[in-house]
Protein backbone atom coordinates (compact mmCIF):
# COMPACT_ATOMS: atom_id res chain seq x y z
CA UNK A 1 0.00 0.00 0.00
CA UNK A 2 1.20 3.47 -0.84
CA UNK A 3 1.22 5.86 2.12
CA UNK A 4 -1.62 7.93 0.70
CA UNK A 5 -3.74 4.81 0.27
CA UNK A 6 -2.98 3.90 3.84
CA UNK A 7 -4.13 7.36 4.85
CA UNK A 8 -7.36 6.97 2.87
CA UNK A 9 -8.01 3.56 4.44
CA UNK A 10 -7.38 5.12 7.85
CA UNK A 11 -9.90 7.90 7.17
CA UNK A 12 -12.54 5.49 5.91
CA UNK A 13 -12.13 3.14 8.89
CA UNK A 14 -12.18 6.17 11.17
CA UNK A 15 -15.51 7.44 9.82
CA UNK A 16 -16.97 3.91 9.82
CA UNK A 17 -15.84 3.36 13.41
CA UNK A 18 -17.34 6.68 14.44
CA UNK A 19 -20.62 5.71 12.76
CA UNK A 20 -20.73 2.49 14.78
CA UNK A 21 -20.07 4.39 18.02
CA UNK A 22 -22.81 6.90 17.26
CA UNK A 23 -25.20 4.08 16.34
CA UNK A 24 -24.55 2.39 19.68
CA UNK A 25 -25.05 5.64 21.60
CA UNK A 26 -28.27 6.37 19.71
CA UNK A 27 -29.48 2.88 20.51
CA UNK A 28 -28.72 3.37 24.19
CA UNK A 29 -30.64 6.66 24.27
CA UNK A 30 -33.46 5.29 22.19
CA UNK A 31 -36.22 6.00 24.69
CA UNK A 32 -34.96 9.53 25.37
CA UNK A 33 -35.08 10.42 21.70
CA UNK A 34 -38.74 9.54 21.41
CA UNK A 35 -40.86 12.61 20.84
CA UNK A 36 -44.09 11.03 22.04
CA UNK A 37 -45.48 7.86 23.59
CA UNK A 38 -48.41 5.88 22.27
CA UNK A 39 -51.39 5.11 24.56
CA UNK A 40 -50.25 1.46 24.57
CA UNK A 41 -46.84 2.51 25.92
CA UNK A 42 -48.49 4.69 28.58
CA UNK A 43 -50.67 1.81 29.75
CA UNK A 44 -47.61 -0.46 29.77
CA UNK A 45 -46.02 2.19 32.06
CA UNK A 46 -43.19 2.91 29.65
CA UNK A 47 -43.89 6.63 29.76
CA UNK A 48 -42.49 8.86 32.54
CA UNK A 49 -45.86 9.29 34.23
CA UNK A 50 -44.59 11.41 37.14
CA UNK A 51 -43.57 14.31 34.92
CA UNK A 52 -44.68 16.07 31.75
CA UNK A 53 -44.57 13.92 28.63
CA UNK A 54 -46.21 13.74 25.22
CA UNK A 55 -48.66 11.24 23.87
CA UNK A 56 -49.31 10.72 20.19
CA UNK A 57 -51.82 8.88 18.05
CA UNK A 58 -54.97 9.45 16.09
CA UNK A 59 -57.92 11.51 17.29
CA UNK A 60 -60.75 9.01 17.55
CA UNK A 61 -63.64 9.78 15.22
CA UNK A 62 -66.64 11.26 16.98
CA UNK A 63 -64.77 11.73 20.25
CA UNK A 64 -64.23 15.51 20.07
CA UNK A 65 -66.44 17.40 22.54
CA UNK A 66 -66.37 21.10 23.32
CA UNK A 67 -67.40 22.55 26.65
CA UNK A 68 -69.64 25.59 26.83
CA UNK A 69 -66.74 27.99 27.41
CA UNK A 70 -65.69 27.24 23.80
CA UNK A 71 -62.08 26.66 24.76
CA UNK A 72 -61.98 23.43 26.74
CA UNK A 73 -62.06 20.34 24.55
CA UNK A 74 -62.17 16.64 25.28
CA UNK A 75 -61.06 14.02 22.82
CA UNK A 76 -59.74 10.48 22.72
CA UNK A 77 -56.26 9.63 21.39
CA UNK A 78 -55.98 6.11 20.06
CA UNK A 79 -53.24 3.97 18.53
CA UNK A 80 -55.97 1.54 17.41
CA UNK A 81 -55.08 -0.78 20.31
CA UNK A 82 -55.60 1.40 23.36
CA UNK A 83 -57.34 4.71 23.99
CA UNK A 84 -56.59 7.66 26.21
CA UNK A 85 -58.89 10.52 27.24
CA UNK A 86 -57.39 13.96 26.77
CA UNK A 87 -58.55 17.30 28.13
CA UNK A 88 -57.17 20.54 26.70
CA UNK A 89 -57.93 24.21 27.17
CA UNK A 90 -56.75 26.38 24.32
CA UNK A 91 -56.76 26.89 20.57
CA UNK A 92 -56.38 23.80 18.44
CA UNK A 93 -54.07 23.92 15.39
CA UNK A 94 -55.56 24.09 11.87
CA UNK A 95 -54.72 20.51 11.01
CA UNK A 96 -56.37 19.12 14.13
CA UNK A 97 -59.11 16.80 12.91
CA UNK A 98 -60.88 13.65 13.97
CA UNK A 99 -59.18 10.62 12.42
CA UNK A 100 -55.88 12.52 11.98
CA UNK A 101 -52.61 12.42 13.87
CA UNK A 102 -52.07 14.44 17.03
CA UNK A 103 -49.37 14.94 19.64
CA UNK A 104 -50.38 16.31 23.06
CA UNK A 105 -48.02 17.44 25.81
CA UNK A 106 -49.13 17.33 29.42
CA UNK A 107 -49.55 15.23 32.53
CA UNK A 108 -51.59 12.26 33.59
CA UNK A 109 -54.18 13.11 36.27
CA UNK A 110 -54.81 10.63 39.11
CA UNK A 111 -58.11 9.68 37.43
CA UNK A 112 -56.21 8.53 34.33
CA UNK A 113 -57.14 11.62 32.30
CA UNK A 114 -54.38 13.18 30.22
CA UNK A 115 -54.43 16.93 30.85
CA UNK A 116 -52.70 18.59 27.93
CA UNK A 117 -50.94 21.93 28.08
CA UNK A 118 -50.14 21.94 24.35
CA UNK A 119 -51.71 20.17 21.39
CA UNK A 120 -49.82 19.74 18.12
CA UNK A 121 -51.26 18.34 14.91
CA UNK A 122 -49.15 15.67 13.27
CA UNK A 123 -49.33 15.75 9.53
CA UNK A 124 -48.93 12.63 7.39
CA UNK A 125 -46.80 12.32 4.26
CA UNK A 126 -49.78 12.37 1.87
CA UNK A 127 -50.25 15.40 -0.32
CA UNK A 128 -53.15 15.48 -2.78
CA UNK A 129 -55.64 17.87 -4.36
CA UNK A 130 -59.11 18.08 -2.73
CA UNK A 131 -60.81 16.32 -5.67
CA UNK A 132 -58.55 13.28 -5.31
CA UNK A 133 -59.13 13.22 -1.56
CA UNK A 134 -62.91 13.28 -2.14
CA UNK A 135 -62.65 10.46 -4.69
CA UNK A 136 -60.52 8.42 -2.32
CA UNK A 137 -63.07 8.91 0.44
CA UNK A 138 -65.92 7.92 -1.87
CA UNK A 139 -64.18 4.76 -3.08
CA UNK A 140 -63.32 3.80 0.50
CA UNK A 141 -66.93 4.37 1.58
CA UNK A 142 -68.26 2.21 -1.27
CA UNK A 143 -65.80 -0.53 -0.35
CA UNK A 144 -66.91 -0.58 3.28
CA UNK A 145 -70.53 -0.76 2.14
CA UNK A 146 -69.77 -3.88 0.12
CA UNK B 1 -9.87 14.31 -30.00
CA UNK B 2 -7.59 12.56 -27.58
CA UNK B 3 -8.29 11.29 -24.11
CA UNK B 4 -9.03 14.04 -21.64
CA UNK B 5 -6.36 14.32 -19.02
CA UNK B 6 -8.45 14.66 -15.84
CA UNK B 7 -5.41 15.10 -13.64
CA UNK B 8 -4.75 18.33 -15.44
CA UNK B 9 -7.89 19.80 -13.85
CA UNK B 10 -6.75 18.80 -10.37
CA UNK B 11 -4.31 21.69 -10.63
CA UNK B 12 -5.86 24.94 -9.40
CA UNK B 13 -4.41 26.93 -12.31
CA UNK B 14 -6.16 24.95 -15.04
CA UNK B 15 -9.32 24.41 -12.98
CA UNK B 16 -9.58 28.18 -12.61
CA UNK B 17 -10.04 28.46 -16.37
CA UNK B 18 -12.39 25.45 -16.63
CA UNK B 19 -14.61 26.73 -13.80
CA UNK B 20 -14.83 30.11 -15.52
CA UNK B 21 -16.12 28.45 -18.67
CA UNK B 22 -18.65 26.28 -16.80
CA UNK B 23 -20.27 28.96 -14.61
CA UNK B 24 -22.46 30.69 -17.25
CA UNK B 25 -24.00 27.36 -18.33
CA UNK B 26 -24.93 26.27 -14.82
CA UNK B 27 -26.14 29.75 -13.89
CA UNK B 28 -28.43 29.96 -16.93
CA UNK B 29 -29.78 26.45 -16.32
CA UNK B 30 -30.48 27.36 -12.72
CA UNK B 31 -32.42 30.53 -13.65
CA UNK B 32 -34.48 28.68 -16.29
CA UNK B 33 -35.27 25.83 -13.89
CA UNK B 34 -36.18 28.25 -11.08
CA UNK B 35 -38.64 30.04 -13.38
CA UNK B 36 -40.27 26.77 -14.49
CA UNK B 37 -40.20 25.36 -10.97
CA UNK B 38 -41.72 28.45 -9.35
CA UNK B 39 -44.39 28.66 -12.05
CA UNK B 40 -45.43 25.05 -11.38
CA UNK B 41 -45.24 25.59 -7.62
CA UNK B 42 -47.52 28.61 -7.59
CA UNK B 43 -49.85 28.17 -10.56
CA UNK B 44 -49.93 24.56 -11.76
CA UNK B 45 -49.70 22.41 -8.64
CA UNK B 46 -53.13 21.89 -7.04
CA UNK B 47 -54.18 23.00 -3.56
CA UNK B 48 -53.68 20.35 -0.91
CA UNK B 49 -56.77 18.66 0.51
CA UNK B 50 -55.76 19.11 4.15
CA UNK B 51 -53.33 22.01 4.30
CA UNK B 52 -54.74 24.30 1.64
CA UNK B 53 -52.18 26.71 0.21
CA UNK B 54 -49.75 26.50 3.12
CA UNK B 55 -48.33 23.25 1.81
CA UNK B 56 -46.62 25.17 -1.02
CA UNK B 57 -43.72 25.73 1.38
CA UNK B 58 -42.52 22.24 0.41
CA UNK B 59 -41.40 23.52 -2.99
CA UNK B 60 -38.55 25.33 -1.28
CA UNK B 61 -38.41 23.52 2.07
CA UNK B 62 -37.79 20.00 0.74
CA UNK B 63 -35.24 20.90 -1.99
CA UNK B 64 -33.36 23.07 0.53
CA UNK B 65 -33.29 20.25 3.08
CA UNK B 66 -32.13 17.76 0.45
CA UNK B 67 -29.39 20.10 -0.74
CA UNK B 68 -28.18 20.83 2.79
CA UNK B 69 -27.66 17.11 3.40
CA UNK B 70 -26.22 16.35 -0.04
CA UNK B 71 -23.78 19.27 0.01
CA UNK B 72 -22.50 18.13 3.39
CA UNK B 73 -21.75 14.65 2.02
CA UNK B 74 -19.94 16.14 -0.99
CA UNK B 75 -18.03 18.50 1.30
CA UNK B 76 -16.98 15.57 3.50
CA UNK B 77 -15.89 13.56 0.45
CA UNK B 78 -13.76 16.46 -0.83
CA UNK B 79 -12.30 16.90 2.65
CA UNK B 80 -11.47 13.20 2.89
CA UNK B 81 -9.78 13.19 -0.51
CA UNK B 82 -7.87 16.34 0.37
CA UNK B 83 -6.73 14.81 3.65
CA UNK B 84 -5.66 11.52 2.09
CA UNK B 85 -4.03 12.69 -1.13
CA UNK B 86 -2.95 16.19 -0.10
CA UNK B 87 -4.62 17.70 -3.15
CA UNK B 88 -4.99 21.44 -2.85
CA UNK B 89 -8.06 21.79 -5.04
CA UNK B 90 -10.31 19.36 -3.14
CA UNK B 91 -9.86 21.31 0.08
CA UNK B 92 -10.72 24.51 -1.79
CA UNK B 93 -13.84 22.88 -3.25
CA UNK B 94 -14.91 21.74 0.21
CA UNK B 95 -14.61 25.23 1.65
CA UNK B 96 -16.36 26.78 -1.35
CA UNK B 97 -19.40 24.53 -0.76
CA UNK B 98 -19.79 25.24 2.95
CA UNK B 99 -21.56 28.65 2.83
CA UNK B 100 -24.13 27.39 0.31
CA UNK B 101 -24.78 24.32 2.45
CA UNK B 102 -25.27 26.50 5.51
CA UNK B 103 -27.64 28.72 3.53
CA UNK B 104 -29.80 25.76 2.48
CA UNK B 105 -29.82 24.34 6.02
CA UNK B 106 -31.00 27.72 7.31
CA UNK B 107 -33.68 27.97 4.60
CA UNK B 108 -34.96 24.49 5.49
CA UNK B 109 -35.16 25.43 9.18
CA UNK B 110 -36.82 28.80 8.59
CA UNK B 111 -39.41 27.67 6.06
CA UNK B 112 -40.21 24.65 8.21
CA UNK B 113 -40.78 26.91 11.18
CA UNK B 114 -43.17 29.15 9.23
CA UNK B 115 -45.13 26.08 8.15
CA UNK B 116 -45.01 24.52 11.60
CA UNK B 117 -46.79 27.37 13.38
CA UNK B 118 -50.08 27.20 11.44
CA UNK B 119 -50.00 23.44 10.75
CA UNK B 120 -48.60 21.82 13.87
CA UNK B 121 -49.31 24.68 16.23
CA UNK B 122 -45.66 25.31 17.16
CA UNK B 123 -42.74 27.22 15.64
CA UNK B 124 -40.27 24.70 16.92
CA UNK B 125 -40.27 21.33 18.66
CA UNK B 126 -37.29 19.31 19.82
CA UNK B 127 -38.03 16.19 17.84
CA UNK B 128 -35.29 14.05 16.28
CA UNK B 129 -35.68 15.42 12.73
CA UNK B 130 -35.64 19.09 13.66
CA UNK B 131 -32.84 18.72 16.18
CA UNK B 132 -30.55 16.78 13.85
CA UNK B 133 -31.14 19.34 11.09
CA UNK B 134 -30.24 22.13 13.52
CA UNK B 135 -27.03 20.22 14.35
CA UNK B 136 -26.26 20.08 10.63
CA UNK B 137 -26.57 23.87 10.46
CA UNK B 138 -24.22 24.21 13.44
CA UNK B 139 -21.74 21.83 11.78
CA UNK B 140 -21.66 24.08 8.72
CA UNK B 141 -21.17 27.15 10.90
CA UNK B 142 -18.44 25.35 12.85
CA UNK B 143 -16.70 24.32 9.64
CA UNK B 144 -16.76 27.89 8.28
CA UNK B 145 -15.59 29.49 11.52
CA UNK B 146 -12.79 26.99 12.08
CA UNK B 147 -11.55 27.56 8.55
CA UNK B 148 -11.59 31.29 9.16
CA UNK B 149 -9.93 31.03 12.57
CA UNK B 150 -6.69 29.44 11.37
CA UNK B 151 -4.49 31.56 9.13
CA UNK B 152 -2.33 28.88 7.55
CA UNK B 153 -4.56 27.37 4.80
CA UNK B 154 -2.93 23.92 5.02
CA UNK B 155 -3.61 23.66 8.73
CA UNK B 156 -7.10 25.15 8.51
CA UNK B 157 -7.94 22.66 5.75
CA UNK B 158 -6.88 19.72 7.87
CA UNK B 159 -8.73 20.95 10.97
CA UNK B 160 -11.97 21.70 9.14
CA UNK B 161 -11.74 18.43 7.20
CA UNK B 162 -12.00 16.69 10.54
CA UNK B 163 -15.29 18.50 11.34
CA UNK B 164 -16.62 17.61 7.89
CA UNK B 165 -15.75 13.93 8.27
CA UNK B 166 -16.98 13.57 11.84
CA UNK B 167 -20.19 15.45 11.08
CA UNK B 168 -21.07 13.34 8.07
CA UNK B 169 -22.38 10.72 10.51
CA UNK B 170 -25.23 13.15 11.23
CA UNK B 171 -26.58 13.03 7.65
CA UNK B 172 -28.08 9.50 7.75
CA UNK B 173 -29.44 10.35 11.20
CA UNK B 174 -31.37 13.29 9.72
CA UNK B 175 -32.63 11.19 6.83
CA UNK B 176 -33.79 8.20 8.85
CA UNK B 177 -34.84 10.08 12.02
CA UNK B 178 -38.50 10.01 10.98
CA UNK B 179 -38.33 6.23 10.61
CA UNK B 180 -36.28 5.37 13.68
CA UNK B 181 -38.16 7.43 16.24
CA UNK B 182 -41.60 8.84 16.86
CA UNK B 183 -41.26 12.37 15.54
CA UNK B 184 -43.70 15.20 14.97
CA UNK B 185 -42.19 15.71 11.53
CA UNK B 186 -43.94 13.56 8.93
CA UNK B 187 -42.20 10.76 7.07
CA UNK B 188 -40.75 11.09 3.59
CA UNK B 189 -43.28 11.54 0.78
CA UNK B 190 -40.67 10.66 -1.81
CA UNK B 191 -38.15 7.90 -1.23
CA UNK B 192 -36.07 5.39 -3.13
CA UNK B 193 -38.11 2.43 -1.99
CA UNK B 194 -41.74 3.31 -2.63
CA UNK B 195 -43.96 5.30 -4.97
CA UNK B 196 -44.40 8.97 -4.00
CA UNK B 197 -47.40 9.69 -1.79
CA UNK B 198 -48.01 13.01 -3.49
CA UNK B 199 -49.96 14.23 -6.49
CA UNK B 200 -47.92 14.03 -9.69
CA UNK B 201 -47.66 17.78 -10.39
CA UNK B 202 -46.54 18.40 -6.81
CA UNK B 203 -43.70 15.90 -7.23
CA UNK B 204 -42.75 17.44 -10.57
CA UNK B 205 -42.63 20.95 -9.08
CA UNK B 206 -40.50 19.78 -6.19
CA UNK B 207 -38.03 17.88 -8.39
CA UNK B 208 -37.60 20.82 -10.78
CA UNK B 209 -37.01 23.14 -7.84
CA UNK B 210 -34.45 20.65 -6.49
CA UNK B 211 -32.68 20.58 -9.87
CA UNK B 212 -32.67 24.39 -9.91
CA UNK B 213 -31.11 24.48 -6.44
CA UNK B 214 -28.55 21.94 -7.60
CA UNK B 215 -27.50 24.03 -10.61
CA UNK B 216 -27.40 27.14 -8.42
CA UNK B 217 -25.13 25.33 -5.97
CA UNK B 218 -22.69 24.26 -8.70
CA UNK B 219 -22.56 27.74 -10.23
CA UNK B 220 -22.04 29.48 -6.88
CA UNK B 221 -19.49 26.93 -5.65
CA UNK B 222 -17.45 27.28 -8.84
CA UNK B 223 -17.62 31.06 -8.59
CA UNK B 224 -16.47 30.93 -4.99
CA UNK B 225 -13.70 28.40 -5.66
CA UNK B 226 -12.23 30.71 -8.32
CA UNK B 227 -11.88 33.43 -5.72
CA UNK B 228 -10.36 30.99 -3.22
CA UNK B 229 -7.88 29.79 -5.88
CA UNK B 230 -6.80 33.36 -6.65
CA UNK B 231 -6.45 34.19 -2.99
CA UNK B 232 -4.38 31.13 -2.14
CA UNK B 233 -2.21 31.16 -5.25
CA UNK B 234 -1.66 34.90 -5.22
CA UNK B 235 2.12 34.47 -5.02
CA UNK B 236 2.30 32.15 -8.03
CA UNK B 237 3.44 33.26 -11.46
CA UNK B 238 0.20 32.51 -13.29
CA UNK B 239 -1.90 34.62 -10.96
CA UNK B 240 0.40 37.64 -11.26
CA UNK B 241 0.37 37.23 -15.04
CA UNK B 242 -3.44 37.12 -14.95
CA UNK B 243 -3.55 40.24 -12.80
CA UNK B 244 -1.21 42.01 -15.24
CA UNK B 245 -3.61 41.16 -18.07
CA UNK B 246 -6.62 42.52 -16.18
CA UNK B 247 -4.79 45.78 -15.49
Amino acid sequence: MKPRHKKLAFIITGVAGLAVIVALIMNAFRSNLVFFFTPTQVIAKEAPVDRTFRIGGLVEKGSLKRENDGLTVHFVVTDLKHDMNVTYKGILPDLFKEGKGVVAEGKLSPEGQFVASQVLAKHDENYMPPEVAAELKASKASKTKL
Amino acid sequence: MGKINWYKYASPASFYGLAGKLIPGFATLSVVLFIIGLYISFFVAPTDAQQGEAYRIIFIHVPAAWMSMFIYVVMAAYSGIGLAFNTRLSAMMASSLAPTGALFAAIALFTGSFWGKPMWGAWWVWDARLTSQLILFFLYVGYISLQAAIDDPRRSDRASALIALVGVVNVPIIYFSVKWWNTLHQGASISFTKAPTMAYTMVAGMLIMAAACWMYTIAVALYRVRIIILERERHSVWVSELMEKIK
